[in-house]
């Protein structure tokens, strides 16, 4: 179970907004993290405590496919993004490096930032607690949820090359 | 089937597939840059296979911070480098941009089915291939075993016509389709261009056009294959190739009709690339800068559309102009033809091939309250510098005209037929 305050964002948050590529050299994914949002919230690394969440409306993560930009929103303490849509290069970046990402327009619209969220993952119910309001995210395809309970990505790979290909 | 789902089916062992639909597709050609392919090396270590596929099917280009800008890139570079080098792979650098140089190398052909650790490897679907962007991580499944997973995009068709007049070009044709259909137009979707007005197109035009597909959120931007395209790979091809079109009763989520003939040339506003507007709404806001190049604008037609508004002409003081070919080849043959001369008489300042200032990252920063005009593809917060400065993307010959009079302007002004 996730719990955390929102972090409320428009529409078209893009990759340079979420992480600038003049910091596409570091690594570390909490040095990522200090300059996450930056290009257009230049407080957010600051404001931000453990466990919080980020809201945003449509099409969050569009542009480049930089993996660094989940990977800075992750550490920068962000448990997990809640949006509309997302771009499709984000979202498979942001599952590939376990970030939860859930689609969820009701939430979104009846969510400001400062209200306090939970999430369980495994339902997809989230529950606006500050409001009172419950939600239900937008399920993964079934071949995600297999991704996921493989371990992710790189598992499934090592799985499958062990299988001798064989799924 | 569209030629998008006719090419994942190919990939997949399957003889249809349907939008919507997860398949696993076997990979024609895999690629990383000098951002994202420390990240998909760090992942396939992890994955714990000692070789890749196939060396020869994996490629790695050099090109966003290079030639190395810092310390910390020169190191990145040299890791890659050498991993590059123990794995027997395509390595690339000091080559051009990755965008620029696969196509023109014949790396990419017809019917491939491509993915790359950069959002615009959409750009190969000029070829008539399915090319789309990925992450790193994704990048390393598919160096390791081969493959990528899919969701089937649906297709939307989007269908031009008419003669797009003097001086518009594929650039305005596909900003203009942006600023109708929205960065989240086309999301999760094919866009498949079509119509006389795109037949028309030189290859490097369409290049331009399926470069910024993602730009309105796709996963890929195709053409059919015409002898256009033929011309253009036979030249280059080494091996066999698929050209594939849609079926005459191939569905598309939507078609859309654009008619070229009424265009202006287009310019994208601050911050994001759908904020689109006819040239004469934009005109006379002065600029500091102009950038000429990147794997949306770099290639010789782009270049020499350039030349043709600066021969014999200034660049305006105030204006720093920066034209960076996206290849080596390309610069070679912009040497043997004189427009590099024409640059540098006018003023311009000419770089080595680098995606540089359009990722912000070096060749052209701009400060605060500063204003570019650029032929790249993001006008993002921040993308070039300052998050205080403002981009605005046009296409060659108007960022060119815009240099010489120091305020955007439409080429005619400069360039009188």
């Amino acid at each position: 179970m996730i719990r955390g305050r929102v972090h409320k964002y428009g529409s078209n948050i893009d990759t340079d907004a979420i992480i600038p590529a003049r910091y596409a050299n570091l690594r570390d994914p909490v040095e990522l993290g200090r300059h996450c949002m930056e290009n257009i919230d230049p407080s957010f690394a600051q404001k931000v405590r453990r466990g919080d969440i980020i809201v945003a409306t449509s099409n969050f993560g569009c542009g480049s496919s930089r993996e660094i930009a989940p990977l800075s929103i992750k550490g920068a303490g962000i448990s997990c993004v809640i949006a509309k849509s997302f771009a499709r290069i984000f979202f498979r970046n942001a599952i590939n490096i376990g970030l939860p990402v859930l689609e969820c327009a009701e939430a979104v619209d009846n969510t400001e930032t400062g209200d306090e969220l939970e999430v369980d993952l495994s339902s997809g119910e989230i529950t606006n607690l500050s409001k009172g309001m419950v939600f239900k995210a937008a399920p993964y395809p079934d071949f995600i949820k297999g991704l996921i309970s493989a371990g992710g990505l790189i598992e499934y790979a090592r799985q499958i090359l062990k299988s001798g290909g064989e799924r | 089937m569209t030629i998008v789902e006719k090419i994942i089916a190919a990939h997949s062992d399957r003889a249809e597939v349907r939008p919507g639909e997860f398949v696993t597709a076997k990979v024609d050609l895999v690629m990383a840059n000098d951002l994202t392919a420390g990240i998909a090396v760090d992942q396939f270590g992890k994955i714990g296979v000692e070789g890749v596929f196939d060396p020869k099917k994996v490629v790695f280009v050099m090109d966003h911070f290079v030639p190395n800008k810092d310390i910390a890139t020169a190191e990145q570079v040299k890791r890659l480098r050498e991993f590059a080098q123990a794995q027997g792979l395509i390595y690339l650098e000091n080559v051009g941009i990755e965008h620029v140089v696969l196509p023109e190398m014949g790396l990419v052909l017809p019917g491939d089915l491509v993915v790359g650790a950069d959002s615009h490897t959409c750009t190969y679907g000029a070829l008539g291939a399915f090319a789309t962007g990925m992450g790193s991580t994704d990048i390393a499944f598919a160096m390791a075993t081969g493959e990528v997973w899919l969701k089937v995009p649906p297709t939307i068709e989007f269908l031009y016509c008419g003669k797009a007049s003097k001086w518009v070009t594929g650039k305005d044709l596909i900003l203009y389709t942006i600023g109708q259909i929205g960065v989240d137009g086309a999301l999760y979707s094919a866009m498949e261009f079509t119509g006389d007005a795109v037949d028309a197109l030189t290859m490097d035009e369409r290049f331009t056009m399926a470069n910024m597909a993602v730009e309105a959120g796709a996963k890929a931007g195709v053409f059919r294959v015409d002898d256009r395209t033929l011309d253009y790979v036979r030249a280059r091809a080494e091996r066999a190739f698929t050209a594939y079109e849609s079926d005459p009763d191939a569905e598309y989520a939507q078609t859309i009709e654009i008619d070229a003939s009424s265009l202006e040339p287009q310019i994208s506003l601050p911050h994001s690339p759908d904020n689109v507007k006819p040239v004469s709404e934009v005109a006379g806001l002065r600029i500091d800068q102009a950038v000429i190049g990147s794997c949306t604008n770099g290639r010789l037609d782009d270049l020499r559309l350039c030349a043709e508004v600066l021969r014999g002409r200034r660049v305006h003081p105030r204006v720093r102009c920066i034209v960076i070919p996206g290849s080596q080849r390309v610069f070679l043959q912009a040497v043997r033809e004189g427009l590099i001369e024409v640059f540098l008489e006018a003023g311009a300042v000419v770089s080595t091939p680098t995606c540089g200032p359009c990722v912000g990252g070096h060749m052209g920063i701009i400060a605060s309250g500063e204003r570019c005009i650029s032929t790249t593809n993001r006008n993002f917060v921040g993308r070039m510098g300052s998050p205080e400065a403002e981009i605005f993307l046009s296409n060659p010959a108007v960022a060119a005209a815009s240099a010489v009079t120091g305020e955007i302007c439409h080429p005619e002004e400069v360039a009188k037929p």
